[in-house]
């Protein structure tokens, strides 16, 4: 089957909100898309993006309706089939593909009962013929052993396989609109790209029109023909992809395009190293039990080495399992090393919190990456931010009340929030408070674990600057994870590599970055999709495995 | 794949046998720590100090508790229950009288029970929020609210007095054919029902919607995969674990906590010998009775398990 015309006009979407009442999420959109062209939408979390796509299916979230408006793909009015037909459309003339695959697949399912499913359900052809054609979509989707990776379970194959093995759920019936939402979020930047270029690979060979939902831009600058910029459920600016990234002629355009560059904006303020901080000297950790020699079944960091002066700050950056959250932990104490040594302000620090002294503790603060779980969702934000000046200083109530305005002010926040609860604020806010809370300790270190990953760029964009401002202003050093290495080129002086639980290279942050030594380093920052067209094809395909640089 | 399974059943059986060890030691403590003993309790209020002290060397009464334990256990593990008190029978025998009842009671009520509770579960859950599913939410919770007494004698108010269809007492040895044999056991069987498939019901319903929530049902969806095939063909194979553990508790009941329901009808089932032994301070027969309802417990526990495992490929491989 060959793509289709898409045409949509005046959908309207709307949900129920917690005080019954309906509330339109998605106003009045309209586009249209010629066969095989691709389109992007974009837009934060809460733009309706995800809403819209999967309106294209004639399908609409619990608690959530489609009531007004037409998708009418090729000669079909999609929202006008009953059940029984919008069935036989879905997984067949039109194909999905979820941002999570992992949660996406049935863990009690072989893949490839799940990959035919569709083909099967929809009679399009035999199961002989449908394995058949599976194996070759593996085979062109460059999946590792095409012939039997459909016996396996979804547990047993990664992340980057799983969201191909989903574009060939997608693909089986040779579908006239594949919808993509957020394909490739959930994966690191070495594995996205392939992803990319397998999903762009088949797209377009097959001429399938396409729906590419997105709040990178980058990644949607290497798939997508044009582009339609959604912010609450409105249409804020749409057109060709060159114009777009050229030209923006709306303002949420601009500042989305900014937001995706936050590392031309912002630089870490000069600092002068002062007096040692941490240093770590040939940590291992692991899990599991220890053999003879102390070494854990199973070893995430080994042979770490680093050194962090006062003021400043060092970005540890690595993939999904490359152990820089396990980093972090073992400074704060909660996983105790198996071998080396962790000195703070050149004390020795015990492996767990056991021992550690109250000052050890407050100088020492963690900011996890996501506030939801990180605050207590029945405390006001003033009890939250309380609660930490009362563990460690003694404070009456009216130098306390003025600690507590002075951190709102010091993370811009309105003090009118105080008596709200996490639940009423926005994420950005959230994260402002876990920073706040961690900030209410004096610290001298900030342990910050991914702390921009989960928030929408804009939002992650001014948490970025918050950060270097509060690096300015109070002097506190930080230890820096992240996968992101444009936040990490943004706020940090150094930065250290870290790949299957070894350091791979340390350094300046601007020489690493600039001038990558490791090959591993190389691949990882030339994976970093650029905001510019043709940027995947210019890339070459790295054919070794990640384990061959090991 | 059989060897991992082979090692978790063996591992889950040894725990079992533990645990049983564990209970039977808790069952001989609380049961020495029982007001009164048998002696006296068969010798009535009149006997004299000298004639209760003679039953009680015969019986063995006066040895230490740890060695009438150890006597005890040993002759467990051999297969001698040892000799009920009261009714000077071995108690294998007064046992193998009644278990076959229990177990014909437990078996009627289990065919008939779970796949009603399944498929309410099921329709419920596919309907969840729609009028079918709150007419049976209401059904099962009031089932479980009522207590079976009030629906067993409610029961025979209706079935045996005022319609007269079936008769109030269930005299098993009168079964000669197929007829009697619905006759006396509707009502017992009807009971139990009522409270056991509202909880088995509910926990179907429960384990499903968990399921019926993730994003591979939306997926299955999204697929154009039919309703029927996404709960049976997506969503149960994945709360089987849950919905087997509930199974299991709710039949273990069927052995030991059926004795309200074996009193009303009158039915010669193995909780009410428990129950008489207790009340005669028959603690060999009390002490069994115990053992064999926690073995039964824990054979269904790790039924359920097992099932769980089999049904889960990441805990299978």
């Amino acid at each position: 089957m060959l793509g289709e015309p898409i045409e949509v006009q005046d959908l309207l979407v709307t949900a129920v909100n917690s005080a019954g009442e309906e509330v339109e999420i998605v106003k009045r959109i309209g586009f249209s898309l010629a066969a095989g062209e691709v389109l992007a939408l974009i837009g934060e979390s809460g733009s309706g993006k995800t809403t819209i796509a999967l309106s294209l299916l004639g399908y609409a979230r619990r608690g959530c309706r489609i009531s007004g408006g037409s998708v009418r793909l090729g000669a079909t009015e999609v929202l006008k089939l009953p059940a029984k037909e919008l069935r036989d459309l879905r997984g067949h003339r039109v194909a999905y593909i979820a941002q999570s695959a992992a949660a996406s697949f049935n863990p009690a399912k072989t893949l490839m009962e799940q990959v035919i499913e569709a083909a099967l359900i929809h009679k399009v052809m035999s199961r002989e013929e449908a394995e058949a054609k599976a194996v070759g979509l593996f085979r062109e989707l460059a999946l590792p052993d095409p012939d039997s990776i459909g016996a396996r379970y979804p547990h047993q194959v990664s992340g980057g396989q799983l969201q191909r093995l989903m574009a060939a759920m997608a693909l089986i019936t040779d579908p006239a609109l594949v919808i993509l939402d957020e394909p490739t979020t959930a994966l690191d930047v070495t594995t996205q790209i392939e992803v990319l270029r397998a999903f762009k690979r088949v797209v377009r060979e097959r001429g399938t029109t396409a729906i590419y939902v997105s709040h990178d831009l980058a990644v949607v600058a290497q798939m997508a023909d044009r582009v339609l910029v959604l912010n609450g459920g409105e249409i804020q600016e749409q057109g060709e992809i060159d114009q777009i990234l050229e030209h923006p002629a709306h303002p949420y355009t601009r500042s989305l395009l900014e937001a995706a560059r936050p590392d031309q904006k912002l630089s870490p303020p000069p600092t002068t190293p002062g007096a040692e901080l941490l240093r770590i000297d040939d940590l291992q950790v692991g899990y599991g039990a220890r053999d003879a020699d102390g070494v854990p079944a199973k070893v995430v960091l080994d042979h770490i080495q680093l050194n962090l002066a006062r003021g400043r700050a060092l970005g540890v950056i690595g993939e999904s399992g490359s152990g820089k959250s396990t980093l972090a932990r073992a400074v704060a104490g909660l996983i105790g090393p198996s071998r080396g040594a962790v000195q703070f302000d050149r004390r020795e620090l015990t492996p767990t919190l056991k021992g550690r002294t109250p000052d050890q503790f407050r100088r020492i603060q963690m900011v996890f990456q996501s506030a939801d779980n990180a605050l207590n969702p029945s405390h006001s934000i003033e009890r939250i931010l309380t609660r930490p000046l009362d563990t460690y200083f003694e404070l009456d109530g009216r130098e306390r009340k003025r600690r507590v305005a002075e951190l709102m002010d010091l993370v811009k926040l309105p003090q009118a929030l105080l008596k709200r609860r996490p639940g009423e604020l926005s994420g950005g806010q959230k994260q402002r408070v876990n920073l706040a809370r961690a900030l209410a300790a004096k610290p001298d270190l900030l342990l910050c674990d991914e702390v921009t990953s989960a928030l929408d760029t804009v939002v992650g964009a001014a948490i970025l600057e918050l950060l270097v401002e509060l690096r300015r202003e109070l002097g506190v050093s930080y230890l820096f994870i992240s996968h992101d290495i444009s936040t990490v080129r943004a706020l940090c002086d150094e930065v250290m590599v870290l790949f299957q639980g070894r350091c791979v290279e340390q350094g300046p942050c601007r020489e690493v970055i600039q001038n990558p030594q490791h090959s591993y380093t190389q691949r990882l920052i030339g994976s970093v999709p650029e905001l510019r067209r043709g940027w995947l094809e210019s890339r070459p395909s790295f054919t070794d495995s990640l384990e061959a640089l090991a | 794949m059989r060897n991992p399974i082979l090692r978790l059943l063996l591992g889950r059986l040894a725990s079992g046998v533990l645990t049983l060890l564990i209970v039977s030691l808790v069952i001989f403590a609380i049961t020495s720590l029982l007001p009164g003993d048998a002696a006296q309790q068969i010798l009535g209020q009149f006997a004299t100090p000298e004639q209760v002290a003679a039953l009680r060397t015969q019986l063995g009464l006066d040895q230490p508790a740890l060695l009438r334990y150890f006597n005890w256990l040993i002759g467990l593990v051999s297969g001698d229950l040892g000799q009920s008190v009261s009714n000077a029978l071995p108690v294998s025998t007064l046992m193998a009288g009644r278990l076959p009842n229990s177990l014909i009671l437990a078996g009627v009520t289990t065919a008939v029970s779970v796949p009603i509770a399944l498929a309410l579960g099921i329709i419920s859950a596919m309907r969840r929020g729609g009028a079918i599913d709150r007419v049976l939410n209401v059904f099962t919770l009031s089932m479980v609210a009522v207590p079976e007494f009030l629906v067993a004698t409610i029961a025979v108010l209706i079935f045996a007095v005022h319609l007269g269809w079936l008769p109030a007492l269930s005299y098993v040895s009168s079964v000669e054919n197929i007829g009697d044999f619905m006759r006396i056991y509707a009502m017992p069987v009807l009971t139990l029902c009522c409270v056991l498939i509202a909880q088995m019901a509910r926990m179907t319903r429960a384990a499903l919607i968990d399921q019926l929530d993730s994003p591979y049902i939306e997926m299955a969806q999204l697929k154009g995969v039919g309703p029927l095939r996404r709960v049976l063909r997506h969503a149960l194979p994945n709360s089987l674990g849950p919905i087997a553990n509930a199974v299991a508790l709710s039949l273990s009941y069927l052995l030991g906590g059926v004795i309200i329901v074996e009193t009303i009808f009158n039915y010669p089932g193995i909780a009410s010998l428990m129950v008489d032994a207790v009340a005669n301070r028959d603690l060999a027969l009390v002490q069994a009775c115990a053992m064999l309802f926690c073995s039964a417990y824990l054979v269904l526990v790790i039924a359920a398990d097992l099932c769980a495992i089999l049904s889960n490929p990441r805990l299978r491989t």
